[in-house]
């Protein structure tokens, strides 16, 4: 799969709260002299000032799948704008998605998988949240939508950065990685921002799991298996961000003690987790990733992994949102590599230790 | 194989038509292409022609496009606009009886009236389709968790028919006597009219799409799998506990179009890979009407006599086979 170019529209899906500026960059991605011709759904015609031919607007329509699952959710009306664009083929080279402020963007997302019709016309790019620096953390404390919406993402801007303290941001910013450790983080004022920091980011692309993100793992494993001392010689640029080893404190390992000095007044339900271990057996790991994307599969945000099954020659990555789950082979392992199997869960009261537990069971005898 | 006179549109066949002898294709990028008539292409829809459909006298097509527009083309290249809803993308549309037409975007619905006159209707979530009823000024809507029947010019509440999920096109069988929706999920749900009885038909490897009534309404044809599926309706409870005929039958490719002939127990079928048969009802019997190519075949029409078809595919190729001389 790695060899045939993948033809289908590139879909980009901005979340962020009312009033974070999802406008402002909008309208700078369409103001942009860049030659891609874009597709717009947006909820509301609002404050586009940009004159576009295909913008059309649509009533968000959530609707279940009639397969008794709570979380297989999708968004009619994108299935049906999706199937009217493809009317106009040669028009335009991608789509963007803007949802409302208080939209959940797992419908949005999983259209994109659960609709053959869909899937076989656009693939989901990336999901991108523009994050108010000033107000973020209250949205955190009232809402559950403005978690979500930065659990679910790809790419944050953490914009109106001018509106806030140095001190301020560093506390957003680690807020934020509490819960999406994965996500790149790129501080904004009034959205200012490389355009291709935001499209074609290929995030959903099993095959650019790694090569797009290459702390994506690591730096989880680092936070679980090692512990950083004065004489550590690895590299801690995680770029864009500080290293911030605040957040390590969170891992499900963690037991507090009365010397404990990191936050404890995290009111976030959303975390992730992420467990290292050797070859899987391959039976072993896809029942247990079925059972358990089925039954907890209305917790689990998003899930990323590379695999290492034992006696096969190739990497194995695979991605879900709830209760989707999708994967395939990816390339042969490299001499220069370690062969090892890396998985990461975001979700809604996950249990850690279970899952640690659970994933380690399926380590190949 | 019969002739074929073939024909370049300039994108996806959104429809196909007989306007009398004069062939009618509707290109998604806003224009209609024409075969034997005085014009060649005219342009309707400045912002992409999403949906088309016969008027009942057969003599216009009725448009609704992404400029809000819907517009009558006419078989010399004449343009009329009906109606215009701004900045709204028309992509439902439905003739109806005495030149009305209903149109609908999101969650209301319009019909215009051969007076101009327009109504409004509204659901609380949105349209996905519009069929009237073969008798009197009933408009059936598809939508979310089943079918709304409004009338169309008497007050009173309209009749809501329930079945969880969501519902796409929705169609009248020609008596009047059922309803049928396609389904999200791949299946076509039904009502028996007289009663509300519920019909389910399932099993498609995919999602229905295009549907059609053969003569006289005995069958009812479906794509969505790699043969075109047809439903009896002529016993008195519709195709409940009976098999359905599957009708050129193949492994490698998905029925995407089906249109039956308007007299003879006969379909068209038109494949995801381009290929167009016309198979017959009773024996099977295939003939091949077009070799793969071009895309999925997306628009079939046979003109009233059922001598030709015309066809066209999401790649924009178009064309008549004429059958019979």
């Amino acid at each position: 799969m790695s060899e045939a170019a993948d033809s289908r529209i590139p879909v980009t899906v901005l979340t962020g709260y009312l009033g974070a500026g999802k406008t402002t960059l909008l309208n700078r991605i369409l103001s942009e002299n860049h030659g891609t011709r874009y597709a717009v759904i947006v909820n509301e015609f609002g404050e586009i000032g940009i004159d576009n031919d295909l913008l059309v607007e649509s009533d968000e329509e959530v609707y279940e799948m009639n397969n008794g699952c709570i979380c297989c959710t999708v968004r009619g009306d994108l299935i049906r704008t999706v199937e009217n664009l493809m009317k106009r083929k040669g028009a335009f080279d991608a789509i963007i998605v803007e949802t409302t402020g208080v939209a959940d963007p797992a419908p949005v997302a999983q259209t994109f998988f659960m609709d053959d019709d869909v899937r076989d016309a656009a693939r989901l790019d990336a999901v991108v949240a523009v994050v108010d620096a000033r107000h973020v953390q209250q949205r955190l404390k009232d809402t559950k939508e403005a978690e979500d919406q930065i659990a679910f993402s790809d790419v944050i801007l953490l914009n109106k950065t001018d509106l806030v303290s140095a001190e301020e941001l560093a506390g957003v910013e680690a807020a934020i990685r509490k819960i999406n450790p994965y996500a790149k983080i790129h501080h904004t004022e009034r959205c200012q921002i490389a355009i291709s920091d935001v499209l074609d980011r290929g995030a959903f692309e099993l095959d650019r799991i790694l090569d797009l993100d290459p702390e994506f793992l690591k730096k989880a494993e680092h936070a679980h298996d090692h512990e950083c001392g004065p004489d550590c010689d690895h590299d801690h640029d995680h770029h864009h961000h500080g290293h911030d080893h605040k957040h390590d404190h969170d891992h499900p390992d963690h037991e507090c003690g009365p010397d404990c000095d990191h936050d404890h007044e995290d009111t976030h339900s959303v975390k992730s987790y992420s467990f290292t271990v050797g070859d899987l057996d391959p039976k072993v790991f896809f029942d247990w990733i079925n059972q358990i994307t089925q039954i907890q599969g209305p917790n689990i945000l998003r899930m990323k992994g590379i695999l290492s099954f034992k006696d096969d020659p190739q990497r194995y990555v695979v991605q879900g949102i709830h209760m989707i789950v999708e994967g395939n082979h990816q390339r042969d392992w490299r001499d220069d590599e370690k062969r090892e199997s890396r998985i990461v869960f975001i979700g809604r009261e996950l249990d850690g230790a279970a899952l640690k537990t659970a994933f380690e069971a399926c380590v190949a005898e | 194989m019969p002739v074929t006179a073939p024909l370049d549109t300039d994108g996806f066949v959104v429809s196909a038509t007989f306007l009398g002898d004069v062939a009618a294709f509707a290109s998604g990028e806003g224009s209609v292409f024409f075969a034997g008539g005085p014009e060649t292409q005219t342009p309707v829809h400045k912002n992409g022609l999403l949906c088309a459909t016969p008027s009942l006298d057969g003599k216009s097509l009725i448009t609704g496009g992404g400029d809000g527009k819907i517009c009558k083309v006419s078989a010399d290249g004449s343009v009329e606009e009906l109606a215009e809803q701004p900045r709204k993308w028309i992509d439902i549309i439905a003739a109806g009886p005495q030149d009305s037409v209903a149109y609908a975007s999101g969650r209301t619905a319009w019909v215009r009236l051969k007076s101009g006159e327009i109504k409004e209707f509204q659901l609380p979530r949105a349209f996905a389709g519009l069929a009237f009823a073969p008798k009197g000024m009933r408009l059936a809507a598809s939508r979310y968790d089943g079918v709304t029947l409004f009338w169309v010019n008497a007050a009173g509440d309209p009749q809501e028919l329930s079945w969880k999920g969501a519902h796409s096109l929705v169609t009248y069988s020609p008596e009047g006597k059922y309803l049928v929706t396609t389904m999200q999920e791949n299946a076509l749900h039904g009502w028996r009219l007289a009663d509300s009885q519920d019909m389910r038909m399932t099993g498609y490897p995919g999602k229905v799409k295009s549907v059609s009534w053969s003569a006289k309404g005995k069958y009812l044809a479906t794509s969505g799998a790699q043969a075109a599926i047809l439903w009896p309706f002529m016993g008195k409870s519709g195709p409940m506990g009976q098999a359905p005929l599957e009708l050129g039958v193949r492994g490698d490719s998905m029925v995407t179009t089906v249109c039956c002939h308007p007299t003879e127990e006969m379909v068209a079928i038109g494949y995801q890979d381009g290929m167009v048969m016309a198979v017959r009802f009773h024996d099977n019997a295939e003939v091949l009407l077009r070799r793969p190519g071009a895309g999925p075949v997306s628009a079939l029409a046979w003109d009233k006599k059922g001598n030709r078809l015309a066809f066209g595919t999401e790649e924009g190729a178009a064309g008549v086979i004429t059958l019979v001389d």
